[in-house]
């Protein structure tokens, strides 16, 4: 079976920047994809480029086993984009309905409104909508179609919690139904929640490509922080399971998933230890410093 | 499995036209200017004149009529594309559109059968105002021609919009559309007749787009300045330089967005 995406050492560049330094990625059909990093990471160029929105300056990009510009191909997606904007005068359905014509076998209006939870405002003016609703909008406009594949770049940005909720257990049953979909996101949680498949991006490289539940095993989960008798530096340190070390004086600030063995390492060194916390490691926070250390 | 697998072209050009209509339609600024401003310049330039008739027996209200149907026609064009236009890049209504499974030319044929519907019902409204509030009177053939060649000359002025559309942001567009078009108009004598004008505009004007293409319709009413043959030839020459740069300021738009 053709894989919906195909990135083959995709490169791009923007004049000076290379936002792209060869990705290899294939998505099937069926898939969840998750592509997770921190803003400027090349989350969204990757998605252009699997769109036909821009064009490689290297390497090769496929959709559907098609040039990505080919009318099939894209009759065959519907995508969510940041900045992207639509007229403010017609009504919610009026471009819905629009879209729909777009593609050979839609959904009903009406379906579409429902899955983006604006029954409320079919017959509302895009110009009125909140932000929240007008992320809805566009989401509506993605699955009228009753497209194959799905392309969300940071479909939940600017929702609030129960619009983001209702959103994403769309996307699961859209899944659920078969449909394959590739969201954006910089929340570790809500790759989590959501992908079976996470493909974390940075610096414009794939740096891993994986289960939530690996990619999870390798951020560090707890924080330590305690205050050291002594001072005491890094060398210390050596050999221990401890990411993101910070020595401030006396206060020792780090990241570890196992913490119990760098307690009992550090004890072993005769470092006396006062003031100890162990807590989970904000997830977030633990990632982005996995994927500033790439 | 027999699906499609695009939707048919001609049903995504009916919905897109069918929206583009309902877009032109509520924002004033373009259905109020498209076919309420003609009227009103007819009211202040035409009506006082209307009953009288040139040396050679033309009506003057016909010909003004013919005028500003001209202008009329010219100003959905250049001011519906080129604000239009830059108006969409400015909402990047664009990315959206280029993503989906829509043909680009389908979206800009839409346009344009939306702005030549609107033009049609400018000139319509404009005639008739001028036959029922001037006692303007000419055969249904006439004012048929004036009308058919009207919309069927109007190419290089939708070619200019989308040049100014592709060339000027939001915000510019409006005034660098004004600037371009109501000196056209007036020099081109679509306001004022060209006899009543200064001469270095009399020796200006044959220069002009608008002038020669105001001549088809002055030409059905038998006041024409030159052959058909000429004023198309003149117009096909402007469709060709603006339609130039027109898909130059396009290209380099797509050379910057989407390469």
């Amino acid at each position: 079976m053709t894989p919906v995406v195909e990135l083959e050492g995709a490169r791009k560049r923007f004049g000076a920047v290379e936002a792209l330094k060869g990705v290899d990625l294939t998505i099937g059909a069926g898939e969840l994809v998750a592509l997770l990093g921190p803003n400027g990471a090349g989350k969204t160029t990757s998605i252009a480029l699997m769109l036909g929105l821009r064009q490689p300056t290297g390497g090769r990009a496929r959709l559907f086993g098609l040039d990505p510009n080919d009318r099939r191909a894209r009759s065959r997606c519907g995508v969510m984009l940041q900045e992207s904007g639509t007229t403010a005068v017609l009504t919610v359905a009026e471009i819905v309905d629009l879209f729909r014509a777009y593609y050979p076998s839609p959904l009903p209006t009406t379906r579409a409104i429902q899955l983006a939870g604006l029954n409320e405002k079919a017959g509302a003016k895009i110009g009125t909508l909140s932000g929240g609703e007008r992320q809805r909008l566009y989401f509506a406009l993605a699955v009228c179609g009753d497209p194959e594949a799905l392309f969300l770049d940071e479909p939940t940005v600017g929702m609030d919690v129960e619009t983001r909720r209702a959103v994403l257990d769309s996307i699961r049953s859209l899944s659920a139904a078969g449909k394959t979909i590739v969201l954006t996101t910089h929340y570790l949680e809500e790759a989590d929640q959501l992908a079976h498949r996470i493909v974390v991006i940075d610096h414009g490289i794939v740096i891993a490509d994986a289960t939530p539940r690996e990619i999870k095993s390798r951020i560090p989960s707890k924080r330590v922080n305690f205050h050291a008798e002594t001072a005491i530096a890094d060398v210390v340190f050596k050999g221990l399971p401890v990411q993101n070390l910070e020595i401030v004086d006396h206060r020792v600030h780090l990241l570890s998933n196992e913490p119990e063995a760098v307690l009992r390492g550090l004890f072993e060194r005769g470092v006396v230890v006062r003031d100890l916390e162990v807590t989970g490691a904000d997830l977030e926070e633990a990632f982005l410093s996995l994927t500033r250390r790439a | 499995m027999t699906t499609p697998s695009v939707a048919p072209v001609l049903r995504m050009l009916l919905a897109q036209t069918k929206c583009e209509v309902l877009m032109r339609w509520r924002v004033p600024a373009f259905s109020v200017t498209n076919l309420v401003l003609p009227i009103v310049f007819f009211i202040f330039f035409g009506l006082p004149v209307a009953n009288l008739r040139s040396a050679d027996g033309v009506s003057i209200g016909a010909y003004l009529l013919a005028s500003f149907g001209a202008y009329a026609v010219g100003n959905v064009m250049v001011y519906g594309f080129g604000i239009g236009v830059a108006n969409e890049r400015g909402m990047k209504v664009d990315r959206l559109m280029r993503a989906s499974p829509l043909p680009p030319l389908v979206f800009m044929l839409a346009k344009v059968v939306t702005a030549l519907a609107f033009a049609f019902l400018a000139l319509v409204l404009l005639i008739g105002f001028g036959i029922v509030a001037g006692g303007i009177r000419e055969t249904p053939l006439v004012w048929a021609t004036v009308i058919l060649r009207l919309l069927a000359g109007s190419l290089p002025f939708i070619a200019l919009g989308f040049a100014i559309g592709y060339w000027s942001g939001p915000h510019a567009a409006p005034a660098i559309a004004n600037l371009i078009y109501l000196p056209l108009s007036f020099a081109s004598g679509l306001f004022v007749p060209l006899g009543q004008l200064p001469e270095f505009i009399q020796n200006l004007a044959p220069f002009l787009p608008s002038y020669h293409y105001a001549q088809l319709a002055w030409s059905a009413l038998g006041a024409g300045h030159e052959s058909l043959g000429v004023s198309l030839l003149w117009l096909a020459g402007y469709t060709a330089l603006f339609l130039t740069l027109a898909v130059r300021t396009y290209r380099r738009e797509e050379r910057a967005k989407f390469a």
